[in-house]
């Protein structure tokens, strides 16, 4: 079963890598070394933004950017919850060319929860569970068209979902 | 052993929905037990769904995912009988798949 994944992954990469290759080769010259870095991106898993505290530190080293507040992306999660261990969020958009959905909660030790990738074809649409440690703003930042958009809502938290 | 992985997928003609639940415990890292030590960080890194040879969803996750984590999405096309492959990888570099057949 194993194996299976992680020549999958593998092959993926590797295909990636040859792309980036190909583009610069195809190019002549060396240019900046975007077809990579865009390969990466897309590609990896976000390790670094997953390192970081704050959210706007994870929004920026998850996508080089910030985010625009928009009445497009709508969240839907609870005023309160009473077990911060387990959150049920559900985010959505109007936005078109949406490429990927993420969720930060701005008190929790680590920002970032989650990130999801939304190759086309697939609604912009996503429902998970997320812990809480306390009551918190949950930001839902939406990638359309290059572009970030965010939602934000606090939920009251009862009973923390990441304390000792 | 059983698979880890619960995965309904169900097509209404044009868009096949997809719900799964996973079994594992989603450890941050910042939970101590009841003896007062450090649970070390487990959890689900990427979470991959493919039909048709391609990703439809990737899920990169952290440890403020919920225990036994659940995610919900849906994607155009489809077809009832065909194949949807899940497969996931932790922080541990363990791993599980399965495929289930959209209904």
């Amino acid at each position: 079963m194993s194996i299976t994944t992680s020549e999958f992954s593998g092959a993926r990469r590797l295909v990636l890598k040859g792309a980036g290759v190909a583009a610069l080769i195809g190019l002549g010259v060396i240019p900046f070394d975007v077809p990579q870095a865009l390969a990466a991106a897309n590609d990896k898993y976000p390790e670094e933004a997953f390192k970081q505290k704050n959210e706007a530190d994870a929004i920026k080293a998850l996508y080089g950017k910030t985010a625009e507040p928009s009445d497009k992306v709508k969240m839907d999660a609870p005023e309160i919850a009473e077990n911060g261990a387990v959150v049920p969020i559900s985010a959505t958009t109007t936005l078109a060319d949406v490429t990927s959905i993420s969720f930060l909660v701005s008190e929790n030790p680590i920002s970032l929860i989650a990130s999801y990738k939304i190759p086309a074809g697939t609604l912009p649409s996503v429902a998970n569970r997320i812990k809480m440690a306390k009551t918190s703003n949950v930001t839902v930042i939406v990638e359309a068209g290059g572009k970030l958009y965010s939602a934000q809502k606090e939920i009251k938290v009862t009973v923390g979902g990441c304390g000792g | 052993m059983a698979s880890s992985i619960r995965v309904r997928a169900t097509s209404n003609g044009d868009i096949t929905e997809v719900q799964a639940l996973i079994q594992h415990p989603m450890d941050s890292g910042f939970v101590k037990d009841a003896k007062g030590e450090i649970i070390p960080p487990h959890f689900i890194q990427v979470l991959t769904f493919e039909y048709d040879g391609k990703p439809v969803f990737v899920a990169d996750w952290g440890g403020g995912v919920s225990k036994d984590p659940y995610v919900k999405f849906a994607f155009k096309g489809g077809k009832k009988g065909d194949d949807l492959k899940v497969s996931w990888v932790d922080n541990k570099g363990a791993t599980d798949t399965a495929t289930a057949k959209i209904q």
